[in-house]
């Protein structure tokens, strides 16, 4: 298992029976989300910050550039004319040194799609947070993480996170992984929009000169400058294309240990650990597994504990980091289970879905083999509900005598259609 | 050749691709007409054309020229020369010469 | 101008104006400088993996983000307090359309940063199709002649309006063919403390089509029909202007040129003609460009 010794008092609790103990320590203190990220951006001191407006980003970054208005963040804010100029100057400020940070979602980050490949193939290590929200048509402007999940193979590092104070504490681990000289890759923190960037929660900000002390100064080795007038972005024709391509490849698999290693220190700084690549809970005697990203964890947990009361053996692995796909974590996580059911709020139109998906394959050529069952639902920011993970339950409970559909839209309001 | 993450690339690093296979016309300047305006140096789309000492024939070989070629150059005084590495034989320096002291001929290979 | 800052070795064509205009651009800039430039013609044939014609730092990253990578490049080095110029060099389909957004942005931000166009008059990289700074009636492979075609049905886009109406400072156009005007301009736009554009009317041999040696003959004409009237703009106000003593018949210069070659052959090509001429009246009459 995942579990940390020194985190295990604050794993197997739900957000908000973390939160009630938490209200007792000092230093908490209730803020919105988005606040609570931007204050985790200052701590991280980047030089360049460039955002456009979207919801439901825009706290985030309007609390930032209230942080720079106010002088108590150095960094330059620019508001430019498109999300797609907004990480494209960025490009530019990090091959000057910068460390540079961006946030957005949904449609946004659909309009940046060309620079995420851009970025990640010159290994710039920018952040950003996405504040995950559907894509349209139809226009929706709520929660779910097609955009992200969509954005699996643009080659950034992805962290998903379960509540606001992870997104706080993944937004610092995700500089100092990112930044590492081995592996030079963006890296992008995805929190559920609204749920998480509107909510109001008992967090514990980051302490300025912790922070400093776990992320060091951004110190790249080549920048753009006139002392060393190197070219950056050549372009590459058939015979080194693969190659850099494989280098990427090859950085994200060295990612895998970064994330972990990254989690232990952060542990080890400010006594908080959520799981390095994967976490779990209640998992190890459980039958029948959930496997999902993203806050609807702790509605999950809440659903299992009522189960569990029932006598029924569920549990819960939650995937923290789906770039790179923990593939060796996840065996181990759930060598015990007797199915796993993948809940995800998203869908491969024609496909199925992408979790699901990345799932199946860590699998095939393993040696468990346990059923595998998808599930998308919470898409466009329908909630999901405990009645949907009991429901999902009792589906993946009739699964383990005979699969009947691998992959299915829960609760689907069939009235409708 | 060693791949380095992100592409960074050497300056000026194209030296090492010869161009001057390219051509099928080579200029040849006729020293005596050269008023040495320096037009066909500026106009050079491959930045080859250079003014060289007559007798600095170490410079001279590195642009490709045979010993004959060079010999037969007036004595001690400052011509412009292509590089003919690098001179893809485009013509616009014979074209915007103000005396026509350039000629393009036919290149045996 | 002994030492180029672009190195031979590159694989633009034979007698193409794009490299002698950045040779000028970065011969009047200087080492100082960092250039960023879009996707495009100057991109691919002078940065092919693990060679850079480029002895200045250079930075490209997509095809329509140049001006914002450079106000990215801008900020850090002010940031840092390094001296430094910042020149954006790309062609027309970058600048003028699909990284249109991007400049603007960049403009009104108002960065300390040069853009220059080289214009060569359609998308050549991809094989000459039109861009929306193609001139009314050339052929294009997207804007062919045809029975019932006689070609790109448009005149040009005007960015140095455009640019002007962003308030920068300092506008300017330039040509190949007059390289002491050329660096002069590049000198004066480095000196302006917020952003500056020059537009380089810059032949290819590919796209138009004429004998590779008269690339510079041929922008030359551009300037002295009034087709390319050589202005510049300081805050707005139109400054000098290349005079142009005797103006020349617009079919001096396009029938040099493969892509108008159909004006001269099809029936009604003599009235699309007048009407080139008449554009290149305007420009005489509204610069002034006549004593």
């Amino acid at each position: 298992m995942m579990k940390g010794v020194a985190s295990s008092a604050s794993q197997g609790q739900s957000p908000k029976a973390r939160g009630e103990k938490t209200t007792k320590t000092l230093g908490m203190k209730v803020v919105e989300g988005s606040y609570a990220v931007a204050h985790a951006v200052k701590c991280c001191r980047p030089d360049v910050i460039s955002a456009y407006p979207i919801t439901p980003q825009t706290h985030i970054v309007e609390h930032l550039s209230q942080m720079v208005a106010n002088g108590e963040m150095d960094s330059e804010f620019l508001t430019v004319d498109s999300e797609f100029s907004a990480l494209s100057v960025l490009v530019g400020s990090s091959a000057c040194g910068g460390r540079c940070y961006s946030s957005t979602t949904s449609q946004g980050l659909a309009l940046m799609y060309e620079v995420l490949y851009n970025v990640s193939g010159m290994r710039l290590p920018i952040v950003m947070n996405v504040a995950n929200r559907a894509l349209g048509a139809p226009l929706n402007i709520w929660n779910d993480q097609q955009d992200s999940i969509g954005a699996r193979d643009v080659g950034w590092l992805q962290i998903y996170v379960e509540d606001v104070q992870e997104a706080v504490d993944a937004t610092l681990q995700a500089y100092k992984i990112a930044e590492d000289p081995e592996i030079m890759t963006p890296t992008m923190v995805c929190m559920d929009g609204f749920i998480l960037t509107h909510v109001y929660e008992p967090v514990k900000l980051l302490d300025q000169e912790l922070a400093s002390e776990f992320l060091p100064p951004f110190a790249p080795r080549s920048i753009l400058d006139t002392a060393d007038p190197k070219t950056f972005g050549a372009f590459a024709d058939p015979s080194t294309y693969t190659e850099f391509r494989y280098l990427q490849f090859e950085a994200q698999n060295k990612a895998l240990a970064k994330i972990e290693r990254t989690a232990r220190e952060f542990e080890e700084t400010f006594g908080r650990f959520y799981g390095g690549l994967v976490d779990s809970y209640r998992a190890d005697d459980a039958e029948i597994v959930i496997v999902t990203l993203g806050s609807v964890i702790g509605t999950i947990k809440d659903a299992i504990d009522s189960m569990r009361a029932e006598g029924k053996k569920v549990g819960l692995v939650k995937v923290r980091c789906y770039r790179p796909f923990p593939v060796a974590a996840l065996r181990e996580a759930l060598k015990k289970a007797s199915i796993i059911a993948v809940l995800e709020k998203d869908v491969s139109i024609g496909g199925e879905a992408g979790l699901l998906a990345d799932m199946k394959a860590a699998f095939y050529n393993s040696s468990i083999h346990p059923p595998i069952i998808g599930f998308t639902a919470g898409l466009g920011g329908r909630d999901i509900t405990i009645n949907d993970i009991e429901k999902l339950v009792k589906k993946a409970e009739a699964a383990m005598k005979g699969i009947e559909s691998e992959f299915e839209f829960l609760s689907l309001r069939t009235e409708i259609l | 050749m060693e791949i380095k993450a992100g592409r960074l690339v050497e300056p000026c690093s194209t030296r090492i691709t010869l161009t001057g296979a390219w051509r099928t016309f080579v200029p040849v300047v006729d020293h005596k007409k050269c008023i040495k305006c320096n037009l066909c140096e500026i106009y050079c789309p491959e930045g080859c054309i250079h003014q060289v000492q007559s007798n600095d024939v170490k410079t001279l070989r590195a642009y490709a020229y045979t010993p004959e070629q060079i010999a037969d150059l007036p004595k001690d005084e400052t011509v412009f020369i292509p590089d003919l590495n690098y001179c893809k034989g485009c013509s616009v320096c014979a074209h915007e010469c103000p005396r026509r002291a350039i000629e393009m001929v036919l290149e045996e290979k | 101008m002994e030492k180029s800052l672009l190195a031979p070795g590159h694989r633009a064509c034979a007698g193409c104006a794009m490299p002698t205009t950045i040779k000028l651009v970065l011969d009047a800039a200087g080492p100082n400088t960092i250039v960023v430039s879009p996707t495009g013609c100057l991109e691919v044939t002078t940065t092919p993996f693990p060679e850079s014609a480029w002895c200045v730092p250079w930075i490209h990253s997509l095809f329509e983000n140049a001006a914002a990578v450079a106000s990215g490049v801008e900020v850090m080095l002010k940031r840092r307090c390094k001296d430094a110029n910042v020149i954006v060099i790309g062609g027309d389909g970058s600048t003028l359309d699909i990284g249109m957004g991007s400049n603007s942005g960049m403009f009104e931000r108002g960065h300390k940063v040069l853009y220059v166009c080289y214009d060569n008059e359609a998308y050549m990289n991809t094989g000459v199709q039109r861009s929306g700074s193609t001139p009314f009636c050339a052929n294009t492979t997207t804007t062919p002649s045809g029975k019932i075609s006689l070609g790109n049905p448009r005149p040009k886009k005007d960015m140095p309006a455009i640019a002007v109406a962003h308030r920068v400072p300092y506008v300017a156009t330039a040509s190949v063919a007059y390289p002491v005007d050329l660096r002069r301009k590049v000198k004066k736009a480095l000196q302006v403390s917020g952003p500056s554009y020059i537009q380089v009317n810059a032949p290819c041999i590919t796209g138009w089509t004429f004998d590779a040696g008269t690339m510079v003959e041929i922008a030359r004409l551009a300037v002295e029909t009034g087709l390319w009237p050589l202005v510049e703009w300081e805050n707005g106000v139109v400054g000098q202007v290349k005079k142009v003593t005797r103006p020349k018949p617009v079919d001096e210069y396009l029938k040099l040129q493969g892509r108008y070659r159909h004006l001269f052959k099809m029936p009604d090509g003599g009235e699309m003609l007048k009407q080139i001429q008449a554009i290149a009246d305007a420009n005489i009459a509204k610069y002034r460009l006549v004593d």
